[in-house]
């Protein structure tokens, strides 16, 4: 599946013709926001435990390298086979050739916003290999033929009779049926006999502690651990950036993970993942695809702090009412925007805009990531790499002359109160876009400015 | 003290009652308030949009007006956030940290600097209070529903000050209305959703004003309410702070 090529205000342009869904996607995500806050402000540290994580990220951003190389050793240690890929491509042929080697042309796969940020399904379906995607929601996306539209909660944009639907005409359920409950026990058979007869199973990775060369994968269904502990090769994606020193920092991390994600106290399964059993395969393949790119980028760096708990979209109001597929990018909303121009900046130059800068996705960050600024920063690069429309670097310069004199400015002023002449909403047209909804400001008779020097200076204040 | 008044731009331009309120209010309260009249703008629009290599102009100018005051003071909080994060001129970088230091949005500088504690004003209606988000996030003019901290609010503490004052609860205290500058504009179809959905909450709770310390998101609530021909209106904080 390709992304789509549109930008996000006309993607959600078109996500808002139907007012009546906007509101049900934003009273959705509303309250697993509202669920992240009832968890949060119910620990009295958490902003502490906020600051912990940083610091701790912060840390190993630093030294990733020896990080890196300390885990390869712990992991080669325990048995497990390392693998590096400097890109997304590469990352796909490794997965493809260790699968090649055992004759295996299906694979079961939980939940690895890495494998969609590759596109690995497309890659393996093109050499012939079937993937399934076992977490419920990927599996409803992956038969629905689209991309995840949130990284925690993949089909959030689907209604249940819209999945009932899918079951239906996929998975044999009668039709019309949509109670959740029916649905999911129908997604429990079909995924059972795939996690059996998989020889294969792809995992993400949430955590690698370099101390232990352990993995730490997180998921709520136990689809990883189905798929894993039945597989004869488990293979194992993570980006380079999921590793954190030591065991004991997961203390912190999987306090933060859930009760931002979903506003649950714990994952249902937090599963480490040492060595293999005997028999077994374990591999891990350790992806830069771009990481070290930003990692050089001091503005931005941060962003690989970030541990995919989705937080920053469930409160982004913007997300919220422009769905995820209005980013055009495998990870969405607030952190999706500062992490895509990394990978592709004139294909993703829309999105550091498809924000307010109100400043909230920062605020529930589990590690301070400044998802704000970084928006701000992203903008100027956008600009000066010329990624932008030439119109609106006219009307810029023209309102920058026009504002850095006072002179130019109380003429604009004067000349019908068209100060903000060339931001456009001075004329009441229907080309206008801020008349399409909104009335304008009715002029006042004179400026603060005018009635200062008329009235103010020469009369004594009457207060 | 020698306080100067920084009138943004729009408000200048829009809002004069506003700005006159502010005046007015910080003269009541003692304050030798100077206008300086070369001002304009704080640069913000052009930076917000990328290009904060064209607010030079927009700097030196803001630096020529404002230096050696004892304080800069302004009614609205986006524009105060931009001059404290983003005011520098290479020539005068002393001027302009000076100037960052001492700008402050006008109920802060009452709560935190005057430090007020009772108003001369009357206000007999419902208002709901839209907390503007750099004034809130940026400025930390309230405290930020996604923080465990204990809660506050500079605004509120003035509006309860407010003789017949009646402050409503809102379902969502701190969301965002939707403006965001050029955003307002470049994705029309968001910006007026979330306008719209910040009035109905103001509305469904009996606000028979919306106020703020931000008129540019005041402005936007203002477009929507109506062309909903709401009987709901806005109205600036510095408006209700200097009324009888």
């Amino acid at each position: 599946m390709q992304a789509e090529h549109k930008k996000h205000a006309e993607l959600a342009d078109r996500f808002n013709a139907d007012e009546a869904r906007v509101n049900w996607h934003d009273e959705t995500l509303w309250f697993v926001r509202a669920k992240r806050d009832r968890q949060s402000h119910s620990l009295p540290e958490w902003e502490q435990l906020r600051e912990t994580a940083s610091q701790i990220k912060h840390h190993m951003l630093s030294h990733l390298a020896d990080y890196l190389e300390e885990f390869e050793r712990k992991a080669k240690a325990n048995g497990v086979q390392v693998h590096w890929a400097a890109d997304a491509e590469e990352h796909n042929r490794i997965v493809h050739g260790l699968l090649k080697s055992h004759g295996i042309d299906r694979m079961v796969k939980s939940k690895s916003m890495l494998t969609e940020e590759c596109h690995l399904n497309d890659y393996l379906a093109k050499q012939g290999i079937e993937v399934i995607d076992s977490d419920l929601g990927e599996r409803i996306v992956q038969l629905a033929k689209e991309m995840p539209s949130h990284i925690v909660l993949p089909c959030i944009h689907k209604k249940k009779e819209e999945i009932g639907d899918l079951f239906h005409e996929y998975l044999g359920t009668a039709e019309g049926e949509s109670d959740p409950q029916v649905l999911t026990e129908t997604a429990r058979q079909h995924l059972r006999d795939v996690f059996i007869t998989r020889k294969a199973a792809l995992t993400g990775v949430n955590f690698a502690v370099a101390e232990t060369g352990e993995m730490v994968v997180c998921t709520n269904e136990g689809n990883a651990d189905m798929g894993a502990h039945l597989s004869s090769i488990h293979i194992a994606s993570m980006g380079i950036e999921k590793i954190i020193p030591k065991r004991a920092h997961l203390g912190v991390f999987l306090r933060l993970l859930t009760r931002s994600a979903t506003g649950q106290p714990i994952t249902t399964y937090s599963s480490h993942f040492k060595s293999p059993r005997p028999g077994q395969e374990m591999h891990v393949v350790l992806v830069d695809n771009g990481r070290s790119r930003q990692l050089a980028r001091p503005d931005f760096r941060n962003s690989l702090k970030c541990i995919r708990c989705g937080a920053c979209m469930n409160t982004c109001p913007v997300y919220r009412r422009s769905g995820g597929h209005s980013y055009h990018h495998a990870i969405s909303g607030p952190i999706g925007s500062i992490l895509a121009p990394n990978l592709d900046m004139k294909d993703f130059a829309d999105l550091p805009f498809a924000s307010t800068l109100c400043g909230s996705c920062s605020n529930v960050c589990p590690v301070k990531i400044d998802i704000h600024n970084q928006l701000y920063k992203w903008r100027q690069e956008l600009v000066k790499a010329g990624y932008t429309d030439r119109k609106k670097t006219l009307a810029m310069e023209l309102m920058a002359t026009t504002l850095s004199s006072s002179t130019k400015f109380k003429l604009a002023g004067k000349m019908g109160r068209l100060a903000l002449k060339y931001v456009p909403f001075a004329v009441n047209n229907k080309l206008n876009p801020w008349y399409k909804g909104r009335e304008m400001p009715a002029p006042p008779k004179e400026s603060f400015g005018e009635w200062y020097k008329r009235e103010h200076k020469a009369v004594k204040r009457k207060a | 003290m020698r306080v100067a008044l920084f009138v943004p731009c729009y408000v200048d331009q829009f809002y004069p009652g506003a700005a006159r309120a502010s005046l007015v209010l910080l003269e009541k309260l003692g304050v030798e308030v100077v206008y300086p009249e070369g001002q304009t703008c704080c640069g913000q629009p052009m930076a917000n949009s990328g290009y904060e290599h064209l607010t030079s102009g927009c700097n030196a100018n803001f630096v020529a007006n404002f230096s050696g005051f004892d304080y800069i003071v302004s009614p609205s909080g986006s524009c105060v956030l931009h001059i404290k994060d983003h005011l520098h001129v290479e020539k005068r970088e002393e001027d302009a940290a000076q100037i960052r230091q001492g700008i402050y949005e006008l109920t802060e500088f009452l709560t935190d600097v005057l430090q007020v504690e009772q108003l001369d004003a009357r206000f007999p209606y419902k208002v709901g209070i839209h907390q503007s988000c750099h004034g809130q996030r940026g400025l930390g003019l309230s405290q930020m529903s996604e923080l465990t901290a204990p809660s506050f609010s500079k605004p509120g503490k003035l509006l309860n000050m407010v003789k017949d004052i009646e402050l409503i609860e809102l379902d969502r205290v701190d969301e965002c209305c939707g403006f965001g500058g050029t955003f307002c504009v470049a994705e029309e179809a968001v910006s007026v959703k979330m306008g719209k959905d910040r009035v109905a909450d103001h509305v469904r709770h009996g606000a028979e004003y919306i106020t703020g310390a931000d008129l540019s998101c005041l402005m936007h609530l203002e477009g929507i309410l109506k062309r909903n021909k709401s009987a709901t209106k806005v109205i600036h904080i510095a408006e209700i702070l200097n009324s009888h």
